[in-house]
């Protein structure tokens, strides 16, 4: 603690030079990875958000905190028309600018600002969307923002309307997410005149909650609170990122005083975390799956009677308890508990070794052997995919399963994972980027995400589950949607294209001192609403 | 001296072209590609994946792309990071300070000590002083350095409380870089009490990448020494009745620092190693934890030109060491 003490002697010491209060707070987070840029359109990775799109801008839709619904943000209100395809969105007035040394803004924010974000992300004519050589913008095309955006137009200076090719229910949630948060034309045009383009990713500005100060690569990134921000104002001055890329540092650092909260602790660290005083822990089921997917055109695994009495065969509580220490819930639907539309009313297959082994013999199915595939990383969905899969084949092996274990080098094993023909049931997860039910669904199950390109690692293609994921996608009524999803869920129980393991559970360790953080269900960590205790 | 030199800079010529081929394909071999992995669990279909790599321009020859490379590099191009899109050249010059400052202390610590344990246990060979150290640093020598690194933070940082856990300087001091060694800009910046916090970061972290280093340095000397101590003009200079300290002092520890040179030199190599590790476990912006992060991420032109400039760089220190024995001993720069 006393370095923290020391550091807000020195933070006023800072403080009093950019003429803040005298008695400045400094907030340090101890992140876990470098940032990649501070451009958010170019990235796809969490920890890179955190550091730019979170603190730094905002976008025309925000997440409400702390949950997956959609709130305005730079845009204050919208309308969309009765076919579901055109969007007008009503500005925000009176949102200023940041500035840094190179840059002071003349003009607030405005319809230009929401244009230019888009337009270079989507238009390759547009200067700008090569500003860096090689830049490219994943997000944005994986979210099949090119297909799905016809035009945006500028109605006047705070009026944007974006056109549609087709309905898309999910599109409010998609432009929440951080590859759309709005950057300044005005500064754009300012670095191309000074011949310094490269500075967008290096020196943002924005209208988020802070403003950027330094970055020193790989150690500490440096923010100060936003004297002019638009929304309700952060509380702490200065908000710190100590870069600290092992879980067990982090957390000695936490203990230590050298930082206020941390992301991502060791499994077998939450423990001692809950016993020690001067620590707390935020908890909360994440926004995230792991699954076993069978290839469903390989027999016998085209058959769900198959499938299903394999699901039956393996002891789900007994991978939570030991590969996820107990930090996970079991699943039982291909969503999250925490996620609208999610079908409680289902009720997963028991475990029964003894009529897994009659229902294989039902099938026709004796001595069958299979491969199954174990990631070889770590993922917030999967601490340990070889040990979960040491124990499925010990399960199966109780019903006469004989199970290779197999795994590849990540890039490999996600590549190849989604080659047709593949020999093998294959352990991987997902991880939700905008809180949307289509965003797990449609991703991971439908029959268009089941061939080249796609991520529907069971090649299951089920007409009738795809048809009513269609439906939803085109319905703006959210009750009418669930009641889609809810059950596309039902024929996702009974056709059991996935043995669904566990949804893990998110922890947040930070000091007894700082109150006021919001877990993100979406994994983001922000802090403007985040004090510390004197 | 001038021939000497000049020889030994030819050698390095066709050894760096080596070190290019090297680090060229190793990146390459290795399973996975840049694009796979930035697409992740999302998967990107394969006329993306075939634009992004012709984007690249990974979808040229390998030869081709290895004579580009190469081509380049007599320009003075590194390349560009595919992910943070900079210059690998600025990257490097960055962060490589910070591995240099903690490399130095490291080897100045592994030197300090190793030397004068290596001798005195040669001295009192078979001693129980003799025993423990080479005990110790057998230890030393095969400590898992992750493990090794983790066990003094949560004592000396955690339950002691004497040393900052990571990191570079207490996060409070804010100056910008202007050599990139903290121990130098934190006195540069005449801020109170930078200078010790800088070297208050750098002691864990020394010691550390130390430990390999120090073994190794230790054993060498004692084994060095043991074989100057039986040579015959030790046993005539001690026959003269030159008193004990000379005799070692100056015949035996001079011409025993010959083969220690030259595993104090070749410790530069063990220290990059070691230095991925330690940058990691001590969040030390250095090389050695950029380079992780490179290949782990598959940025190509990140991890060959940053495989080249460090293999260079052992390049150049091994050619001082080269150069250092021809001033010890003139014999070595006449042949």
């Amino acid at each position: 603690m006393k370095m923290i003490t020391r550091m807000l002697v020195a933070a006023s010491a800072l403080a009093m030079t950019s003429a803040m209060p005298a008695l400045a707070k400094t907030f340090v987070y101890c992140s876990e990875a470098s940032p990649e840029g501070f451009d958010p359109a170019p990235y796809t990775a969490g920890g890179t958000f955190d550091a730019s799109a979170h603190p730094i801008y905002n976008r025309l839709t925000e997440f409400k905190k702390g949950t997956t619904e959609v709130e305005p943000g730079l845009a204050e209100s919208w309308e969309v028309s009765e076919d579901g395809t055109e969007y007008t969105f009503h500005l925000r007035k009176g949102v200023k600018w940041q500035s840094n040394e190179k840059f002071t803004p003349t003009r607030d924010f405005n319809a230009d600002d929401v244009i230019f974000s888009y337009d270079r992300q989507g238009n390759a004519e547009n200067p700008w969307h090569q500003y860096i050589p090689g830049i490219t913008y994943e997000y944005y095309t994986s979210m099949a923002m090119p297909d799905l955006i016809k035009s945006i137009e500028k109605i006047d200076d705070y009026t944007v309307k974006f056109t549609l090719n087709t309905p898309e229910a999910p599109f409010l949630a998609n432009i929440a997410m951080p590859f759309a948060s709005i950057v300044s034309k005005e500064y754009a045009d300012a670095l191309d005149a000074a011949g310094t383009r490269e500075d967008l990713n290096n020196m943002p500005i924005g209208t988020g909650p802070f403003k950027f100060v330094a970055y020193q690569k790989d150690a500490v990134i440096r923010y100060t609170k936003n004297p002019d921000y638009w929304g309700t104002a952060p509380i702490i001055d200065d908000l710190v990122f100590a870069i600290t890329p092992d879980a067990a540092v982090r957390l000695q650092k936490l203990k230590a005083g050298e930082c206020h909260l941390m992301p991502y602790p060791a499994p077998a660290d939450i423990e001692g975390i809950k016993a020690d005083a001067s620590l707390k822990l935020d908890e909360q089921a994440g926004l995230n799956v792991g699954y076993l997917a069978y290839n469903t055109t390989m027999p016998p695994f085209d058959n769900p009677k198959v499938r299903k009495a394999l699901n039956m065969a393996i002891n789900k509580q007994a991978i939570v308890d030991a590969v996820f220490q107990g930090a996970a819930e079991p699943a039982k639907n291909p969503i999250p508990p925490t996620m609208w539309s999610y079908n409680d009313a289902i009720v997963d297959d028991a475990y029964d070794p003894e009529a897994a082994k009659a229902m294989l013999a039902e099938a026709g199915v004796t001595d069958l052997s299979m491969k199954i595939w174990a990631m070889p990383v770590q993922r917030p969905y999967m601490p340990n995919a070889k040990r979960t899969a040491e124990l499925m084949q010990e399960d199966l092996s109780k019903v006469g399963v004989k199970v290779e274990i197999v795994s590849y080098e990540w890039g490999e094993y996600l590549a190849k994972s989604m080659e047709p023909g593949r020999d093998g049931a294959v352990i991987l997860g997902w991880t939700g980027d905008n809180g949307d039910p289509d965003n797990f669904l449609s991703v991971l199950l439908s029959c268009d995400s089941a061939g080249d390109g796609g991520a529907n690692r069971a090649f299951w293609c089920n007409e009738d589950f795809s048809k009513l994921l269609k439906d939803a996608k085109i319905t703006a009524d959210p009750a009418e949607r669930t009641a889609l999803y809810e059950q596309a869920q039902v024929i996702f129980k009974d056709q059991a294209p996935w043995f669904t393991i566990a949804h893990s559970t998110q922890y947040v360790p930070m000091s007894a001192k700082v109150s006021g953080f919001v877990m993100s269900p979406l994994g983001d960590f922000t802090f403007e609403t985040v004090d510390i205790a004197e | 001296m001038i021939r000497f030199i000049l020889s030994k800079l030819l050698y390095l010529v066709p050894t760096f072209l080596g070190i290019t081929i090297i680090a060229f394909s190793f990146v390459r071999i290795l399973p996975g590609d840049p694009v796979l992995l930035m697409a992740g669990e999302r998967g990107v279909t394969p006329e993306r994946h075939a634009e992004l790599t012709a984007q690249l321009g990974y979808d040229k020859p390998v030869v081709l792309q290895y004579f580009d490379f190469l081509g380049r590099l007599f320009h003075g191009d590194f390349g560009n990071s595919l992910v943070t899109k900079k210059p690998v050249l600025t990257e490097f010059l960055t962060l490589f300070p910070a591995t240099v400052e903690l490399g130095l202390c490291a080897i100045i610590i592994a030197t300090l000590i190793g030397v004068p344990v290596g001798v005195l246990a040669a001295i009192k060979r078979g001693s129980w002083f003799d025993q423990i150290s080479m005990t110790t640093a057998l230890i030393g020598f095969s400590m898992p350095i992750f493990w090794w690194g983790l066990l003094l933070i949560i004592l000396f940082s955690g339950i002691l409380g004497w040393t900052p856990v990571s990191g570079r300087i207490d996060l409070l001091y804010y100056f910008p870089d202007v050599t990139g060694f903290m121990l130098i800009d934190s006195l540069l910046s005449g801020q109170k009490g930078a200078f010790t916090s800088a070297l208050s970061h750098l002691i864990l972290p020394s010691v550390v990448l130390a430990t390999i280093p120090l073994a190794v340095i230790a054993r060498q000397t004692r084994s060095a020494m043991l074989e100057v101590m039986g040579e015959d003009y030790v046993r005539t200079a001690r026959a003269k009745g030159m008193p004990p300290s000379r005799v070692i002092g100056i015949h035996a520890l001079r011409n025993a620092m010959i083969p220690v040179i030259t595993t104090i030199g070749l410790q530069i190599g063990v220290l990059m190693a070691g230095a991925i590790l330690t940058e990691t476990i001590f969040s030390w912006p250095g090389i050695g934890k950029w380079m992780i992060d490179s290949i782990s991420r598959r940025d190509y032109p990140v991890v060959q030109s940053g495989l080249l400039l460090i293999a260079g760089l052992v390049m150049l220190v091994n050619l001082l060491v080269d150069l250092t024995y021809g001033l010890i001993n003139p014999r070595i720069r006449n042949t």
